[in-house]
């Protein structure tokens, strides 16, 4: 993983009067950060104005938030091959916004991202445009195709965080499974998008709305079969698991029960997934055609308890930039996707707001286990771990117009929405990458 | 001049089949009696008398220019009269099987009948059905017990010993019938057998073979005295079971690197065709420890005592 060259900034800072909330740490309380060269030296009640030597820069935080900067477990940009869409720096000026400080970037470009340089070319492209961290999955299979498996360690010691067809799921079991027991020799992490495709035909969820819209549906057991099929295989080969986004209530619970036994899985869920639902889509609104597609409510309620109890580990923004050429169309032909980059801190609030979920399980979410998941060293606020963290103001409501978003692409489903929260700064390696400015 | 005589007993079976149902005893017999081969392959005039009147079909189904040429020379240096036949699989494709094969050649009462099958199994099929002795040649994935008896006494001959040696079989252990017979005999005769490969290239339950796993190669290799290299088939290493050429043979590949990982007198052996620079790099198989070409001549030396102990167990044997 890179971060940008010029991001170290020299001396000491110290960010006083904070609500720090570090999940790795179980903390939760009044208190301070206390930063240097673009580490952590401290964070704690302890860090004060006092107790900061003269040398020192201090800001007040004002009681807002501070939290370990969001880890984005699922990020698609258009560089390579289709920056017109995105590009890793603007998808990183968007992530700034949103208090994200690494993007986790899927294999899913032109070329795909199955060869080690081409791991080496995203890792110095974000080296020299992006303002946050960047590290790439490698694609699983070579080309995306689904029969033939990738270079899983050489693409790891490329710097690959884990592998996976991104949006594209791998149905050949033979194949999953010898990846699954190749990739466990490496320790490497298999990301799987858990979709049955030959039941997946559809463009939406497979529902009464979809009949009455008449809009093909996507069954939710196209989603569960998947999971299950890929949990046996785990447990065949002991392979550590990653199911990338689960979307219904049978998933949740298959993720629960596979937990409850001891299997090295995880799994994750977009915010989208967890504050709409399939009524949103309403008349036929492309910006809500999503992969997995939104669900009922009853779903969305399921998963949220997923979320508060665990189950699901990680919430991502799922961030797929789209055109108008490819939003604009008769919604059975439009593009699955919507960004989120910007609005994932602050739509992911509306579930401490609204449902009920922990603030410290939310950052959690968003940070703490996506690093765990990844064997990253960010994610927290001890000593010694990077200096990347956002503040946020939890109150604050603003409202999303694409004017005011910072990606090249506006297919934002939370567009004209005003959300409760937002990330007022944010830090990579000590330098300020972020800082809200209201006359914008 | 060493002429072998004192044709008693060496091992119990009528065929060998494969090394699972040796006894130690048996093998160290083959071993000893393989040893006295390789002086008489060394001798100017290697015609010995012991299989004077038999015949030695070698039936391969399968094609192989060194299996097949070191027996057909093994039967013809103890005096056999030897006929090579080569099913093509065309002439199973028309419908003939294999037992339709082999009970055509019954019919005209060889002694000794070689057989190479792609099947694993097939051997033993064919031996319920004739009356000659049957030799595994190889069948399929299961047992190529020659080769394990020749790579025995290559061992033994540098090593003066087979017991306590740390011996790492490396590479496509799941197709491998040289793995599987190796495993068998070194185990039997005390040897610590360690299996290096992709979690994609062990057999279900490789742990229960009586062999420690590794699958890390470096950590495979470290302190062996003899590293076994194995074969793996090109249509394998495409993104089936490993991801690719480069990629195995950076990961699992014996290069000078890994190699100076194992003891500093370790032996380098393969059974052949080698994969230069896929499985093994050209400067290691051609270099002072490797005992490749030396695996060669055993082979032939230990399939003439292999025909010498079936020539004794036949009837009206053991009078040469």
């Amino acid at each position: 993983m890179m971060a940008p060259s010029a991001k170290h900034s020299a001396g000491r800072k110290a960010y006083l009067n904070a609500r720090l909330i570090d999940p790795a740490q179980g903390l939760d309380e009044k208190g301070g950060l206390l930063i240097e060269d673009g580490w952590i030296l401290a964070a704690g009640p302890k860090v004060t104005a006092q107790s900061t030597g003269s040398g020192t820069t201090t800001f007040d935080c004002k009681g807002q938030v501070l939290a370990p900067g969001l880890i984005d477990m699922r990020v698609f940009t258009g560089e390579p091959g289709n920056e017109y869409r995105e590009t890793l720096a603007t998808a990183s000026e968007a992530a700034a916004a949103g208090g994200i400080t690494t993007m986790i970037v899927m294999p899913n470009t032109t070329p795909v991202v199955d060869d080690a340089a081409i791991v080496d070319f995203i890792l110095r492209r974000a080296r020299d445009t992006a303002i946050v961290r960047v590290a790439p999955m490698a694609a699983l299979t070579r080309g995306l195709g689904g029969e033939l498996m990738t270079e899983i360690g050489t693409l790891q010691e490329a710097g690959a965080v884990a592998v996976t067809d991104g949006n594209k799921a791998v149905a050949n079991a033979r194949l999953f499974r010898r990846a699954l027991a190749y990739a466990k020799d490496f320790d490497m992490l298999v990301v799987q998008h858990a979709e049955e495709p030959t039941l997946a035909t559809g463009v939406m969820n497979a529902s009464e709305t979809a009949g009455r819209l008449g809009l093909a549906g996507i069954p939710a057991v196209a989603e569960v079969i998947m999971v299950e099929r890929d949990l046996r295989l785990v447990e065949a080969t002991g392979a550590r698991y990653h199911a990338a986004q689960i979307s219904c209530r049978m998933s949740v619970d298959v993720m629960r029960a596979a937990k409850a036994r001891g299997l090295p899985v995880t799994c994750g869920v977009s915010v989208n997934h967890l504050v709409l639902n399939e009524n949103d889509i309403g008349a036929y609104r492309t910006f809500f055609k999503l992969s997995p597609p939104l669900r009922s409510e009853d779903d969305r309620r399921a998963l949220v308890e997923g979320v508060k109890d665990g189950t699901i580990d990680v919430i991502v923004s799922s961030h797929d930039p789209q055109s108008a050429d490819t939003k604009r169309l008769p919604f059975a032909e439009a593009e699955f996707g919507a960004i989120g980059l910007e609005t994932l801190f602050s739509a992911s609030l509306s579930l401490h707001h609204n449902d009920g979920v922990k603030l410290s399980r939310l950052i959690d979410a968003l940070s703490a286990k996506p690093a765990q998941i990844l064997g990253l060293e960010a994610g927290r606020l001890a000593p010694g771990a990077p200096a990347d963290f956002t503040l946020a103001d939890i109150q604050r409501s603003w409202t999303v117009e694409d004017h005011l978003l910072r990606s090249r692409s506006k297919n934002s489903p939370f567009e004209h929405r005003t959300l409760e929260g937002r990330v007022m700064e944010t830090v990579v390696a000590g330098r300020t990458v972020y800082a809200y400015d209201p006359s914008r | 001049m060493t002429t072998v005589r004192n044709p008693k007993r060496l091992i119990e079976g009528q065929h060998l089949l494969g090394i699972e149902s040796l006894s130690a005893q048996e093998i160290v017999r083959l071993l000893d009696l393989g040893e006295r081969y390789v002086e008489v392959s060394r001798q100017i005039d290697k015609r010995q008398a012991v299989l004077s009147g038999r015949t030695q079909i070698n039936l391969f189904f399968e094609a192989s220019t060194r299996t097949q040429s070191s027996f057909e020379l093994a039967g013809k240096r103890l005096g056999a009269d030897v006929l090579n036949m080569a099913v093509s699989t065309s002439a199973i494709s028309k419908g003939e099987t294999v037992l339709d094969t082999a009970m055509t050649l019954n019919a005209m009462h060889p002694d000794i009948l070689v057989v190479r099958h792609p099947s694993s199994g097939a051997a033993e099929l064919l031996a319920q059905k004739v009356s000659c002795a049957v030799i595994n040649a190889g069948d399929g994935q299961h047992e190529h017990p020659t080769q394990a008896l020749l790579d025995a006494l290559t061992i033994r001959r540098r090593k003066g010993r087979i017991e306590g040696l740390v011996v790492a079989i490396c590479g496509d252990v799941l197709h491998s019938r040289v793995a599987r017979s190796n495993i068998h005999l070194l185990n039997k005769l005390g040897a610590r057998v360690r299996l290096v490969a992709p979690s994609t290239l062990l057999p279900t339950g490789a742990e229960n073979f009586g062999g420690e796993i590794h699958r890390n190669m470096r950590e495979g290799v470290t302190g062996a005295d003899v590293v076994m290299m194995l074969r793996l088939q090109l249509e394998r290493m495409s993104g089936a079971f490993v991801p690719s050429v480069r990629e195995y043979y950076r990961f699992y590949g014996l290069d000078e690197e890994k190699l100076k990982l194992a003891r500093p007198d370790a032996l380098v052996m393969h059974p052949g065709p080698m994969n230069r620079g896929i499985e093994i790099d050209s400067n290691v198989a051609d270099g002072v420890q490797s005992v490749i070409r030396e695996q060669v001549e055993m082979g032939v030396a230990v399939r003439m005592a292999v025909l010498d102990a079936l020539a004794r167990n036949l009837p009206g044997g053991g009078n040469a």
